[in-house]
């Protein structure tokens, strides 16, 4: 295992792809962690918006001012806050979205793998029935039920949960499926083995003896997934079913700047874009470089 | 060549794997009928207890009255049983009940919003194979040239760029400053039949041409990527060595020998992305505004229409469904192993 940290610590110091995205991750990571710190305005303060200051323009441009360094959106929002707050929304969302699929994935893996038989079949052919659909369709179909399904006055408050339901449930397949063929491969192991002459039950072995055996994958998996539920995200709040205009993410922003590209305002939709391709685009470049540089033959 | 290659291929199914198809196929179908239940019991599900449509259909003002007549209409004052057996009788006959924002029947809605959404998805995967194919054999022959680089390079933008932001550049780019394609709508459209086409106009392939660009451009580097990684392996295997060895062609090579042998999971996979296709043309519906079945649904999830989600749920289902009966079918007829395999 050190031998292999340090390959790792090898290969990354070699690599100016992993370094750039590593660096881009942690400045959007960064950046979104302490927006309430750092942000120079707070989008979320009705108070301080003035619609004087709506759709003014990037600094560079001959109308902009430092005060607005990526200029404003059509409420007067500051760019700059606003997209790091929004990224806050996005990345939250994304990651708890990617850690509920694992948690219920796990789950149900665990469960299917070691009971065996009806229940392996049960649940495997309902994560098989759900893999046909893609996930962005099912978060899509989710979240709309449960937009229905909700009274209208609680929309706006659970709507970050609604999203990472959505998000989670049309994820989990993927987990279940990985963890459950690792875990029939544990169970005839003789540690199990031993585990259940000692008299210990069916939950004590399969958490505490099982999971972290079959615990692998699932870290490599989750990663590729984070980028995908950023996106979801971002593409739900595109579509309208995600997050109010109130609370933007950076699919928010981007949805309220796309009607206004015809009318020449095109940075309040091209600035979030960049960043939510930026943070995206170097997550999945990272999670390249790791599995190539954990699994050298791909290379 | 490849033509050829594929020709032969064909004699040889119909020799070997003549009793072992339809047993082969007969299975897949009985799988899928669990799938289609399932997916039928919560579209149902969905028609029965989310929302109330008396409430959504009557808006604001109504009497009690009004609100008795209406459920009684919409069959709500039924038992479960009831309405299950009338939902399922009802699909069989293709009623999909009766729009609540729009107030006609689904069926209709859908029908005419059908051409727009498949013509849309099958220029989209054309794009997709077409491009994405030929991209990967060269990448994965050439796979230290510089254009190789590049297109590995812009293949991960591809892959890391969501679909509405794809298709919001190309907009910005050469809608609003080049001027030079439409940015919205379907363009003129002529009817045949009850199809709606706009492939017969130059204004209806002008509007085609961005959104197909941006629904496909996704698959595209996903094809392009898995056909270079195939290739790359492949390249490395001793039988291309032996067929060097006999002194063919590079030619011979790479598509008599090489790609042929990629194409099992490409083919695998482009089927399985024509569903995601078929699931980000509501993205792309929405972002160039194409009167497709996705805007439809984008439009109905956002005012709570159950009766076209669950008609959309239904029909991606039947759609998915086969798609993947035919992927099945075509990775039976292109990997020999397989029939071999299931012949036993």
């Amino acid at each position: 295992m050190r031998a292999l940290d340090s390959d790792l610590v090898y290969n990354f110091r070699r690599s100016p792809i992993a370094i750039i995205s590593t660096l881009i991750v942690v400045i959007c990571v960064g950046a979104a962690a302490l927006a309430p710190l750092i942000a120079p305005y707070n989008p979320f303060d009705l108070a301080s918006l003035n619609l004087m200051d709506s759709m003014i323009p990037p600094a560079f441009l001959p109308d902009g001012t430092a005060a607005h360094l990526l200029g404003t959106d059509n409420q007067g929002r500051d760019l700059v806050s606003a997209m790091m707050y929004g990224g806050r929304i996005s990345l939250i969302i994304g990651l708890s979205a990617v850690v509920f699929a694992t948690i219920v994935g796990i789950l149900v893996g665990l469960t299917a793998g070691y009971a065996g038989g009806a229940v392996d079949a049960v649940l495997m052919r309902i994560a098989d029935v759900q893999l046909t659909f893609p996930a962005i369709l099912i978060a899509l179909l989710v979240s709309g039920v449960v937009g229905v399904a909700l009274p209208p006055s609680l929309h706006e408050k659970l709507e970050v949960y609604v999203l990472i339901f959505a998000i989670g449930i049309s994820r989990w397949p993927q987990f279940a499926r990985t963890v459950r063929s690792s875990t029939m491969v544990e169970r005839g192991r003789d540690y199990v083995l031993a585990a259940r002459v000692i008299g210990l039950s069916g939950p004590r072995i399969v958490l505490t003896h099982i999971l972290p055996n079959a615990w692998g994958p699932v870290v490599v998996i989750a990663t590729i997934n984070i980028g995908g539920s950023i996106l979801d995200e971002a593409t739900l709040s595109f579509l309208g079913v995600g997050l109010p205009a109130t609370q933007p993410s950076l699919g928010t922003l981007i949805r309220i700047g796309n009607d206004y590209l015809y009318s020449g305002e095109w940075w309040i939709t091209i600035f979030p874009g960049v960043a939510l391709a930026a943070l995206v685009l170097s997550i999945n470049l990272l999670g390249d470089w790791l599995r190539d540089a954990v699994n050298p033959r791909l290379r | 060549m490849l033509g050829a290659a594929t020709a032969s291929y064909r004699g040889r199914i119909c020799v070997r794997g003549i009793s072992a198809i339809p047993a082969f196929i007969i299975s897949r179908i009985l799988q899928a009928i669990p799938v289609l239940l399932i997916v039928g019991f919560i579209a149902f599900a969905l028609f029965a207890f989310v929302g109330d449509p008396v409430n959504i259909m009557l808006g604001t003002s109504y009497t009690e009255a009004d609100r008795v007549r209406m459920t009684h209409e919409l069959g709500l004052d039924q038992p479960f049983l009831v309405q299950y057996i009338k939902f399922i009788w009802a699909v069989l006959h293709g009623e999909f009940g009766v729009s609540y924002r729009l107030a006609r029947p689904v069926s209709s809605l859908i029908a005419e919003r059908l051409p727009a959404t498949a013509e849309l998805s099958l220029a989209a995967a054309l794009f997709a194979m077409l491009v994405g194919i030929p991209a990967g054999v060269y990448t994965g022959i050439y796979r230290n040239a510089f254009t190789s680089r590049v297109f590995m390079v812009l293949s991960l933008v591809g892959v890391s760029l969501p679909t509405f932001l794809i298709g919001i550049l190309l907009i910005l780019v050469f809608s609003v400053l080049l001027g030079w394609l439409p940015s919205y709508g379907r363009g003129t459209t002529v009817a045949i039949g009850g199809w709606t086409t706009g492939l017969l106009t130059v204004s209806g392939l002008k509007a085609l041409v961005l959104p197909a660009i941006t629904l496909g451009l996704f698959q595209m580097t996903l094809i392009m990527r898995l056909v270079r990684a195939e290739m790359l392996e492949v390249l490395r295997s001793d039988y291309i060595k032996f067929a060097r060895a006999r002194g063919l062609t590079n030619r011979a090579i790479y598509f008599g020998h090489a790609l042929k042998n990629t194409l099992v999971p490409v083919i695998t996979v482009a089927g399985l992305q024509l569903g995601g296709i078929v699931a980000f043309s509501i993205v792309t519906e929405t972002v160039f505004q194409w009167p497709g079945m996705g805007l439809l649904l984008v439009q109905s999830i956002q005012v709570g229409d159950i009766p076209v989600m669950s008609t959309y749920l239904l029909l991606v289902a039947v759609l998915f469904v086969i798609i993947n009966l035919i992927v099945d079918m075509l990775y039976f007829a292109v990997d020999p192993r397989l029939r071999v395999g299931r012949a036993r």
